[in-house]
Formats: C-alpha cells, structure tokens, sequence
C-alpha cells in the first residue's frame, strides 16, 4: 500500500486549478453491474455514503427504492475525533466515529455507495468503517468502490458521484463544508493507493469481489456481502 | 379571522425561541428557533434560512432553508433549499434536493400505487 498522506504538489509544479463545481462525466461499469440488481421490482434499500446527490435521490426514488444518505468523508472531518495515538501523533477516534455514524438499528441495506471514501479517509477509519457496512449489508447486498491506481498519482482531486443513467456518473469536485477539517478548504487530499491484494484484505469478510478497470487509473470494485 | 382565507404566512421571527408543540390550520414561516413538535396537516411548513428547528414536522409541504433536525412527513412535497441542513427522515410523494444541501437520513417517496 502506498502512502499519500502530508504530500502536496512539487514546487513549482502546481496541481492544476480545478474550478469547484466543475463537473465532468465516466462511464462506470461497476455501476452497470449494480444497475442489475436495482432494476428490481423490489424496494430495495440503498446507502449513498457520499456527498448529498440529489441526482442519487432522485434516480434511486423514482425506481422505487429508499435512499439513506450519510456524507461520510465530511463526518470524518469533525475536529471532536482527533486524539493522540501511542507515538503522540494525531489519529481520529473510530469508536466515537461509529457511534455518531453509520448508526441504522433494525436497517440492512442491499446496496452500499461507497464511491472513493476509502482512498480519501483518515487511515484509522477505513478497516472500521468497513467492518461496520459489512454488518450493515444483507447477505447477497452490494457495495461499490472505487480506487485509484498508482498512477494517478498524489494529487488525484476528490469527486463527488452523481448518477446520470444506468452506466455513466456525473464527477463534482468536493469542496469543504467544515469549517476547520484538517485539509484546508483545498479539499481532500488522495491518502494512500491500495493494490488489488490490499483491496482484497480489506473486503475478505465479504463473500466475492469483482474488480473493473477503467481508463482514469480508478478501478472499480463490486463487492457482495 | 379565518386562517385559511389569509395569504400571508403566520411568522416565527429571528428572535423567537418555541418550544413545546406547534400546531395550526394555516401556513408557517419559521425564522427562529423552534423545539418540540411541528403539526400543519394540510398546510405548508417553511424554515427560513435563519430558522433552527429541532422537530418532527407534518405537513402538506415542507420547505427547508435553515436548520432541520427531525423526521419530515410531508404529504404532498419536501423541499430542501441549497443553504439547508437537515437531519432526519423523509417521508413524501415529492421530494426536490437543491445543490448544495446537506442531508443526512432516509427519503422514502411514497407515491400512489407504488411498488412496496
């Protein structure tokens, strides 16, 4: 796994500017796979664990299906979880994460969003947040992430997802909502890069994975409780 | 005064604090700060950019730019304005998102007929 986290932009070398709001489009063959299960007659439950899409609430709304959503990424921000870990350095506290999120007593989801969280949360809340969607998925519920490849590179700007139709995503640059998150109003920052083994460790609890490959350094990742 | 002839909303202004239950048979602008329970069956529900509410609210149409923090049934339609925040279910035939607000819960369209 390679780490990202404290890099920035070579001196000299500036990220380009990406005006906020910006949006550009993918094609996304994870979300064509899923597209399968939420044609169902079904109302199924669904999680969107990104920023608030209207565009997610109302495709999903108008198949009939529940939409809960939970902008995780922004809850992780919250000055309240910092703490020291062992060495004295800053970590977030995913304990009092997970008791102030991802909280639905009695609620089994059949399809997770997860988007691009994992490369973009605090290292201490991945594997715990996974943890918790596991418990919170039914048997045979899916989940969808994305991940970015090696090559994309430190400073892969974080997107918001809309759907668009059955197998193509609108991408909106996140700005901050928090006022005094760690990353600045710069946005979030890429944290690490996982490879597909790393992929495969931090969903072993679930019952398979399928990995799609896209042309912007993303793979997709279709996982099945 | 019959209420349901007047035009204008009955009014919660920036500096008014509520707490308790609210309920009526006209329609409300909420600008302050309200706590409890909010009852406007048949009638339309509006927190204004400045309103801070702590709620259940029922109503026909619910209309959020402020602060929600509460469940919203909302007969015929929810709307959440860009500068909202609201926490809580949804529960409506009709729901509008603007870009920009924050929502943190459950949106259950219940439209007529619809598949269960």
């Amino acid at each position: 796994m390679k780490f990202f986290r404290g890099s920035a932009a070579s001196p000299g070398q500036p990220a380009p500017a990406r005006p906020a709001g910006q949006r550009l489009t993918r094609r996304s063959s994870g979300l064509a796979e899923l597209t399968k299960l939420l044609a169902s007659e079904e109302t199924l439950c669904v999680l969107d664990l990104g920023s608030t899409s209207a565009a997610n609430i109302l495709y999903l709304t108008e198949r009939g299906h529940k939409i809960y959503s939970e902008d995780l990424l922004d809850a992780s921000t919250d000055p309240a979880l910092v703490i020291e870990d062992d060495l004295g350095k800053p970590t977030l506290d995913s304990k009092i994460f997970l008791t102030e999120n991802l909280v639905y007593t009695g609620t089994q989801f059949d399809v997770v969003l997860f988007w691009n969280l994992a490369d973009y949360m605090d290292e201490s809340l991945v594997k715990p947040v996974i943890g918790r969607l596991w418990s919170l998925i039914r048997p045979g519920g899916m989940l969808l992430a994305f991940f970015h490849t090696r090559e994309a590179g430190p400073d892969s700007p974080c997107y918001r997802f809309h759907i668009v139709n059955n197998d193509t995503l609108e991408m909106q640059l996140i700005e901050a909502r928090r006022e005094g998150r760690p990353a600045s109003a710069a946005g979030f920052q890429l944290q690490r890069v996982f490879n597909n083994r790393h992929i495969e460790n931090l969903f072993r609890d679930f019952s398979s994975i399928k990995f799609f490959l896209a042309r912007d350094n993303i793979r997709e990742v279709l996982v099945v409780r | 005064m019959d209420a349901s002839k007047t035009t204008d909303p009955a009014h919660i202004g920036r500096s008014v604090t509520v707490k308790g239950e609210l309920s009526g048979s006209e329609d409300l602008f909420i600008d302050g700060q309200v706590e409890g329970t909010i009852e406007l069956k048949g009638n339309s529900l509006t927190i204004g950019p400045h309103g801070q509410v702590k709620a259940n609210v029922n109503a026909k149409d619910v209309t959020v730019q402020g602060k929600l923090e509460g469940n919203i049934q909302a007969s015929e339609r929810a709307e959440l304005k860009k500068t909202a925040v609201a926490v809580g279910d949804i529960i409506t035939q009709r729901v509008a998102i603007e870009e920009g607000a924050y929502f943190k819960g459950k949106v259950d369209v219940q439209r007529e007929g619809s598949k269960k």
